[in-house]
C-alpha cells in the first residue's frame, strides 16, 4: 500500500505542474502586469513611472516563461512563471501583491470555514443518510412518495433562496439567532446554528435522493433476501447490512469532499459573515491578485488530490476486497 | 448519548450569556459607549502614504492626525486647524527667493513657504515601538524572530508607550510620499509642486536599485525644512493654494521613525506586522483589532486630548441638536467596531433590529425607507419613524459622467458639425429619468462637472446648461427632443442618418457593464438615442480592456466617474483640461478634450484664490464647456443615511472623513429599543418540535404494524 501511496504522489506532480501552467496561462490571458500594477497602486493620478517601479519591485517586469536574454537555465528561472511558482511545490505561498502573508491569511481564515463545514458535512451524512434509509424502509409507500416530492422540492429551490429566507424567517421574525456575524470559541455557537442549518436543508434533496436511490439498488440483491429469509427484522436488514454494503459509493462521493472543506463556501460566508476561504479566491481574482490566485488553485488542486488519495484509501477499510498494490 | 446532550445544553446556554438570542455582539460590550458600523469592503492600505480609498480613509482619518481638517458643521467646506495650532502662514518669494506681498501678482511668485506650527504636547497611540526598558531605551528595538512567537498583534506585546508628536514626524511622512517601496499615489504630484521632491524620489529609486531600501534622511529635500520641535515649512513650486487641502489628508500626518524601525524587524512581516496592517498616530482612536475579514474595532486613544467639539457651525445646528456637545473633550465615543458586511440583506436588517447605528440605502430596501413628496424631498416612511430613525442627505462631490472621445472622427473634436452632434445627444439623454429610474431619485441632474456645495457651482437660471436646459417657472426643464433632432439635423444627420453616405448613424459605447442588473440601464440608454433615431451600439468588456481603451483612446463615448480629493473647482475642472489628455499625457482628461481658450483660463484659474475675478473666469470656462458639450455631464449622487434615535451628532459632511470623534452615542436607550425589537419568538420551536415528535410516532406504529404482519 505505501507503494501505491508514493506512486500516487508522484503522480500527482506533473497534475500539479500542468494545473500551474493553465493558472497561469488563463491569469496572464486576461490580465497583464500593467493591470495589475494599476489595480494595485488605484486608478487616480497613477503614472507609468509608478507602474514600471511597481513591476519591478513586485518580480513582474521579468518575461512570463521564456526569458531570450538569460543564459542557461536561467532562460526558464528568470520568468514571472518560476519565480511565482516554484515555491508552492515547498509550500511557500509567499505574499499577496498587496504585501500580506498568504499563509498566514489561510492559516486565518481555514478554521472559520471549517467551523461551518464540517457540523454541516458530519451532521447532514448522518442526517440524510438516516433520511434515505427511512424512505427506503418506507418505499413504495405515502411516506416515501411524500419524501420524494420534498427531496424534488427542495432540489428545485435555489442556494440563495435558503439563505435569505432563513435569515428572514430565523432571525428577523423570530429572533432566535444572530443574522450574520461570527465569533471564535464558545461564543461562536449560536453564529453558526443558523447557516449549519441552512446548508443541512439545502443539501437533503440531492443528497438523500442519492443515497434512496443506492439503497434501492442494494435492496434488491441476494443477500438481503438471505437475511430476510433469516428472520431479521426490516430495520436490522436496512442498517446492518444494506448500509455496510451500500459504503463504497457513498465513500466515492463523501471521502474526496473532506479535504475541501477548509476551503469553504462563497455564498454562505459572504451572507452569514464568516470571515472564511469562501471568498478569498474570488477577491482576489477581482483585484486581479496573482499571487493569491495561483495559492489557492494549488491549495485546491492539492486537497483534491488528497480527496482522491483518501478514498482509495477508505475503500480498503469498508471492503476487504480491496487491495492497493 | 445523555452526557452528549448535557453537554450541548450548557454550550447552548453559555453561547447565550443571559442577552438577547440574536444579539451578535458579546454581552461584555453592554452600556458601553460603542459605535456599531459596518464596512463592505476590506481596506488594501492602512500606511497613510499609501492609502488613498474612502474605505481607507474611513478608518486611517481617525487615526491619525494630519495639521489641518475640515470644519465639521460649516458649509461652504471650511479647513481649520487639527494638529496644526493655527492655519499655516504663506509666504510668497520670487525666483530669488526675496519675500513679495500678499497680494503679489501669480507671475511673480516663484515660491510658496508653508511654515506649519504644531500643538504643543500631542501624544501618539500607545505602541510598543514607543516602550522604554528602565534604562529608557526603546524595549522592543532589537527583538529576534523567537521573541515574537505567540505576537500576533501590537496588543500582544507585554509593554506599550507613547511619545509626544514633533514636526520631524511630519517632515519624515513627506519623504515617505517619495519612497519608491511605499508607491505613494500622490508621489507624481507632489513632486510637480514640493521643492526638491523629485530629485529626491529619483535619488532614492537609483538607491533602492542599488538593492538596499535606502535611509531617507541621507538626501536632501530641500522643500521640507524643521525649523523646531513644533514648527516646519514646505516649499511649493510657484502659487498653489490647493495645497492647503492636501494638509487635509492622511498624507501628511505625523509619523514617528522608531515605528517604521520596530515594523521593520526580522520576523514582523511574517505575522502581517506592518505600518501597512497596524497604523500608528496621534488622532482620536487607534486600531486594536484588525480582522479585515471579520471585523475591525477602533479604541479611543487615551493620550488624544487636544481636541473639543466645536462651539459655531451653520444656522440652524443649534435648533437641530447640533451644538448641544459645545466645547465636550473629543471623542464622545470610546470604542468603534466595523463589521464586515458584504451583503446588504443582512446589513438592513441588523440595522432594523437596532444592531447598527447607522446605514445606508440600498435600492432593494428604498420603498421601505423613504418616502419621496411631491416636491421631491425625502423623508423617511412610518415604520422608520415609529423606530425613531431620522434620515440625512447630502450631494456628494462625486460626478458621474458619459464622455465623448475627442480624438474620434465622429463625435469629437471641435468642428461644428461633432459639436451640434454631441449637443444633440445631450438633450437627448433624460438624466431625470435616469435618476428617478436607477437611483430612486438619489441625485442631481449635472449641468456642468461642478458639483453642488463646490466654489462655482450657481443656483437658479444662472447655473443651467443652455444648451440642454430652458428656465421654465422657476425650475431648469430639458429642451424639447425636436431641439435635440433639429442639432442633429444641422449637424448633418437629419433625422439619425448621414447626409453623405445615406447611412445611419451608430454610435458605439464602451461600458464594464454586462451584468443583467446591467442590461435594463443599457436598454434605457438604447431608447433615449432611438429618440432621435440614432442607433446606440454597446460593447461590453473587462474593466482591463476598457481602461486600455480608453488610454489608447480606442473608444466614442464611455461611463466615467470623478470623486473630488478636495473642495475646489480646479479638482474638476483639470479633468478636461488639454495637458490632462489620457492619450497624449496619460492624465486625468480621459475624453482628450481640448479648447485652447479653455486651457487657457485653466492656467490662469486653477491657483486663484476664491473671489469675483476667480468665479468670472470659471463662468466662461463652464460656457465654454457647454458649448462644446465634450460630456453628458450626468448627474451629482445624492447620500442618504438612515440613523438611530440613540445617535447624535450626525451631519453629514461629504469632505471630511475623520467624523466619528463627534458622534455620541446613548447605549441605555439602544438597549431598551434592541430589547423591546429583538424578544425571541419560541412557539415555532414548540410547533416544529411537536411535528417531529408526532412523526416519529406515526413512523414507529407503522413499523411495528408491518412487522406484525410478517
Amino acid at each position: 500500500m505505501i507503494a501505491y501511496l508514493i506512486r500516487r504522489m508522484l503522480y500527482a506532480i506533473p497534475i500539479l505542474v500542468g494545473v500551474n501552467l493553465l493558472t497561469f496561462a488563463l491569469f496572464f490571458v486576461v490580465n497583464t502586469p500593467d493591470d495589475m500594477a494599476r489595480m494595485q497602486l488605484g486608478i487616480k493620478r497613477v503614472t507609468p513611472e509608478a507602474i514600471r517601479l511597481w513591476e519591478q519591485q513586485k518580480g513582474y517586469d521579468k518575461p512570463l516563461i521564456f526569458n531570450r536574454e538569460a543564459k542557461g537555465i536561467g532562460r526558464l528561472t528568470e520568468t514571472i512563471f518560476w519565480q511565482k511558482s516554484a515555491s508552492m511545490f515547498w509550500l511557500d505561498f509567499g505574499y499577496s501583491d498587496d504585501g500580506r502573508d498568504i499563509q498566514r491569511e489561510i492559516g486565518a481564515r481555514m478554521w472559520p470555514s471549517l467551523a461551518i463545514a464540517l457540523p454541516t458535512f458530519l451532521i447532514g451524512l448522518f442526517f440524510y443518510v438516516s433520511f434515505a434509509l427511512v424512505m427506503t424502509l418506507f418505499r413504495a409507500t405515502l411516506l416515501d412518495m411524500a419524501g420524494v416530492a420534498l427531496c424534488v422540492t427542495l432540489m428545485s429551490i435555489s442556494g440563495l433562496f435558503y439563505i435569505i429566507g432563513g435569515q428572514f424567517l430565523i432571525s428577523k421574525l423570530w429572533h432566535l439567532v444572530p443574522i450574520s456575524g461570527y465569533a471564535g470559541g464558545v461564543q461562536g455557537f449560536r453564529f453558526l446554528v443558523l447557516p449549519v442549518v441552512i446548508g443541512l436543508i439545502s443539501g437533503i434533496g440531492s443528497s438523500s435522493r442519492w443515497y434512496r436511490t443506492i439503497f434501492l439498488e442494494e435492496m434488491g440483491k441476494d443477500y438481503v433476501r438471505t437475511a430476510r429469509a433469516k428472520g431479521l427484522s426490516e430495520i436490522r436488514v436496512l442498517f446492518t447490512h444494506v448500509l455496510k454494503n451500500a459504503m463504497i459509493p457513498i465513500l466515492t462521493g463523501v471521502v474526496v469532499v473532506i479535504p475541501l472543506l477548509f476551503m469553504g463556501s462563497l455564498l454562505t460566508e459572504s451572507f452569514f459573515g464568516i470571515p472564511g476561504l469562501g471568498s478569498y479566491t474570488i477577491d482576489a481574482i477581482n483585484a486581479q491578485d496573482f499571487s493569491i490566485v495561483r495559492a489557492m488553485v494549488f491549495l485546491g488542486s492539492l486537497l483534491y488530490i488528497a480527496g482522491l488519495i483518501l478514498t482509495d484509501l477508505s475503500y480498503t477499510m469498508v471492503d476487504p476486497r480491496v487491495r492497493l498494490s | 448519548m445523555k452526557r452528549l446532550a448535557a453537554y450541548l445544553l450548557m454550550l447552548l446556554l453559555s453561547a447565550c450569556d443571559g442577552g438577547l438570542w440574536n444579539d451578535p455582539y458579546p454581552a461584555s460590550d453592554s452600556g458601553r459607549s460603542i459605535l456599531y458600523t459596518a464596512f463592505t469592503e476590506r481596506p488594501k492600505h492602512l500606511d497613510p502614504a499609501q492609502a488613498y480609498s474612502e474605505n481607507e480613509y474611513a478608518l486611517l482619518a481617525n487615526i491619525y492626525a494630519p495639521p489641518l481638517q475640515y470644519h465639521y458643521l460649516k458649509r461652504p467646506y471650511e479647513l481649520v486647524p487639527l494638529a496644526a495650532s493655527e492655519m499655516p502662514r504663506v509666504t510668497y518669494q520670487d525666483s530669488s527667493h526675496r519675500t513679495l506681498p500678499e497680494d503679489a501678482p501669480q507671475d511673480r511668485i516663484a515660491y510658496s513657504l508653508y511654515e506649519i506650527h504644531i500643538k504643543p504636547g500631542m501624544r501618539y497611540q500607545p505602541h510598543p515601538a514607543f516602550a522604554k526598558d528602565e534604562e529608557g531605551r526603546p524595549e522592543y528595538d532589537h527583538l529576534e524572530p523567537k521573541e515574537l512567537e505567540g505576537v500576533h498583534a501590537p496588543g500582544d506585546f507585554a509593554h506599550a508607550g507613547t511619545r509626544t508628536v514633533n514636526a520631524q514626524d511630519y517632515a519624515y511622512q513627506i519623504r515617505r510620499l517619495a519612497d519608491p517601496a511605499l508607491h505613494s499615489p500622490i508621489y507624481g504630484v507632489m513632486s510637480e509642486y514640493i521643492v526638491g521632491f523629485r530629485e529626491y524620489g529619483e535619488a532614492l529609486q537609483d538607491a533602492l536599485k542599488k538593492g538596499k531600501h535606502p535611509d531617507l534622511w541621507a538626501y536632501p529635500l530641500s522643500g521640507v525644512e524643521v525649523v523646531n520641535d513644533t514648527t516646519y515649512r514646505i516649499a511649493i513650486k510657484g502659487k498653489y493654494p490647493q495645497f492647503a487641502y492636501w494638509l487635509a489628508m492622511p498624507f501628511f500626518s505625523p509619523m514617528p521613525m522608531e515605528v517604521e524601525r520596530f515594523y521593520e524587524q526580522p520576523g514582523m512581516k511574517e505575522r502581517n506586522l506592518t505600518l501597512d496592517w497596524w497604523p500608528v498616530g496621534s488622532g482620536p482612536y487607534y486600531l486594536s483589532e484588525n480582522n479585515p475579514n471579520r471585523r475591525m474595532v477602533l479604541e479611543r486613544n487615551p493620550y488624544y486630548d487636544s481636541e473639543t467639539y466645536p462651539s459655531h457651525g451653520e444656522a440652524g445646528d443649534e435648533k437641530t441638536g447640533l451644538l448641544a456637545d459645545r466645547g465636550r473633550k473629543l471623542p464622545l465615543i470610546d470604542r468603534v467596531v466595523f463589521t464586515l458586511e458584504k451583503e446588504t440583506i443582512p446589513y438592513w436588517n441588523k440595522f432594523l433590529q437596532g444592531y447598527y447605528d447607522a446605514s445606508g440605502i440600498s435600492s432593494d430596501s428604498f420603498d421601505q425607507a423613504v418616502q419621496v413628496g411631491t416636491g421631491g424631498e425625502a423623508y423617511v416612511t412610518d415604520e422608520m419613524r415609529r423606530k425613531g430613525i431620522t434620515l440625512s442627505t447630502s450631494v456628494a462631490t462625486s460626478t458621474l459622467y458619459t464622455g465623448f472621445n475627442w480624438l474620434d472622427p465622429v463625435v469629437g473634436g471641435s468642428s461644428e458639425r461633432a459639436r451640434k452632434l454631441r449637443q444633440a445627444i445631450s438633450i437627448a439623454v433624460d438624466f431625470e429619468e435616469f435618476i428617478s429610474i436607477f437611483a430612486n431619485g438619489r441625485g442631481v441632474a449635472a449641468q456642468s462637472p461642478i458639483p453642488p456645495g463646490i466654489f462655482g457651482y450657481r443656483e437658479g437660471k444662472a447655473g443651467i446648461n443652455p444648451v440642454v436646459y430652458d428656465w421654465v417657472d422657476g425650475q431648469p426643464k430639458r429642451k424639447p427632443i425636436s431641439e435635440a433632432k433639429r442639432l442633429l439635423a444641422e449637424a448633418g444627420y437629419p433625422n439619425g442618418v448621414d447626409e453623405k453616405t445615406h447611412q445611419p448613424l451608430v454610435i458605439n459605447l464602451d461600458t464594464t457593464s454586462s451584468g443583467v442588473g446591467d442590461k435594463s440601464r443599457l436598454d434605457w440608454l438604447r431608447k433615449q438615442f432611438a429618440k432621435i433615431n440614432v442607433q446606440l451600439v454597446v460593447r461590453s468588456t473587462d474593466y482591463n480592456r476598457f481602461q486600455d481603451k480608453v488610454r489608447r483612446g480606442d473608444t466614442q463615448m464611455f461611463y466615467y466617474g470623478w470623486n473630488a480629493d478636495y473642495p475646489d473647482p480646479e479638482n474638476f475642472l483639470f479633468l478636461l483640461d488639454g495637458a490632462q489628455g489620457k492619450v497624449a499625457h496619460g492624465g486625468e482628461n480621459a475624453s482628450n478634450y481640448s479648447n485652447p481658450e479653455y486651457d487657457m483660463l485653466f492656467e490662469k484659474m486653477k491657483n486663484m484664490e476664491n473671489g469675483p475675478e476667480r468665479l468670472a473666469i470659471i463662468d466662461r470656462m463652464l460656457a465654454i464647456l457647454r458649448s462644446d458639450a465634450p460630456w453628458l455631464w450626468g448627474y451629482h449622487p445624492k447620500n442618504y443615511v438612515l440613523q438611530h434615535g440613540w445617535l447624535y451628532n450626525v451631519k453629514p459632511n461629504v469632505m471630511a472623513n475623520n467624523k466619528l470623534k463627534y458622534w455620541r452615542v446613548d447605549p441605555k436607550a439602544r438597549e431598551q429599543y434592541q430589547k423591546k425589537w429583538n424578544r425571541p419568538v419560541l412557539a415555532p420551536l414548540w410547533i416544529g418540535g411537536s411535528l417531529l415528535l408526532i412523526l416519529g410516532i406515526l413512523m414507529r406504529r407503522a413499523l411495528r404494524k408491518r412487522d406484525e404482519s410478517r
